[in-house]
């Protein structure tokens, strides 16, 4: 499809960028924290693919290039705001991670039933997700988006934070850890009745 | 080999994704059995997985794909009447 959109049949791009759509909204929504900018942000993002399209190699899967812009845009309005004195850059930048000290011991419980996906309808459990993966540090936040929101491989992880595949596994476990501890209390509430039967529809999706 | 409940904690989030070799699958599978609290810590961590990958914890603003794809028709005509 890239092929023909170079070769004059321009209005391909809009079927191609679709999937991309949402990924490239979410990456920049979690960078910038805001629905407006992000939304800028994202088509912007969206331009540049267009009027680089020529370049893309196929060395990385197209999914991966594309995302790879949209985080240099939204690191690109960052550091603008960075620039203005109200609004100082958050440690978006902080570089290394492995070796960053902390409490990755999960919360400990003795039994735990399941929060279907039903209860994603309800808007505080939506809120509580979205502010527990937000409040992640930068480094945390980044291989929670790609890996588990945006359904990466861990290669591709890799390749568009510039960082080792051991250090997704190791950024990932800790984010994961994280996230349980700090939202099992929040969760609970949300668990389905005991004796319902939903930890099948749970274990029957594999991660 | 026995591991602990610390052992199995280490290897949560690659158990979820199953990139933990056979034998070690085998030992946790084993501990996972008789130890209620790393059963709870691993259901409870992989339902977290499952939620936070639905569409609907980030929402797209009403509208976004309409104004993207809008704008983007500018650019694409610019670009074809300027070739």
């Amino acid at each position: 499809m890239i092929a023909r959109i170079l070769a004059g049949e321009s209005q391909l791009f809009h079927a191609l960028i679709r999937p991309l759509e949402r990924p490239v909204f979410v990456m920049l929504f979690m960078l910038l924290r805001n629905e407006s900018d992000a939304e800028d942000a994202a088509q912007e993002t969206f331009i540049k693919v267009y009027r680089n399209l020529h370049t893309f190699r196929g060395d990385a899967k197209f999914s991966t290039w594309v995302l790879s812009i949209a985080r240099n845009e939204g690191l690109g309005v960052l550091r603008k705001r960075s620039t203005r004195p109200e609004e100082p850059l958050e440690h978006l930048f902080e570089v290394g991670g492995e070796t960053e000290q902390g409490d990755f011991t999960p919360a400990l419980l003795t039994d735990w039933r399941e929060v279907p996906l039903e209860a994603l309808e309800r808007k505080e459990l939506r809120e509580s997700l979205c502010r527990a993966i937000l409040n992640l540090s930068p480094i945390y936040r980044d291989v929670v988006q790609l890996r588990d929101i945006d359904e990466m491989d861990v290669q591709e992880t890799a390749e568009l934070l510039g960082i080792s595949q051991g250090s997704v596994k190791v950024r990932l476990h800790r984010a994961r850890t994280m996230l349980q501890k700090e939202l099992v209390t929040v969760l609970k509430e949300y668990a389905t009745p005991a004796g319902s039967q939903g930890w099948r529809r749970l274990f029957g999706r594999r991660a | 080999m026995k591991i602990d409940c610390k052992h199995v904690w280490g290897h949560i989030s690659a158990y979820i994704d199953g990139d933990v070799d056979a034998s070690l699958r085998v030992e946790i599978d084993r501990h996972l059995e008789h130890c209620e609290i790393c059963s709870a810590v691993m259901d409870s961590t992989r339902n977290v997985v499952v939620l936070i990958a639905d569409d609907r914890v980030f929402e797209i603003p009403a509208g976004f794909s309409e104004r993207l794809h809008s704008r983007l028709d500018a650019v694409l005509q610019e670009s074809s009447a300027s070739s």
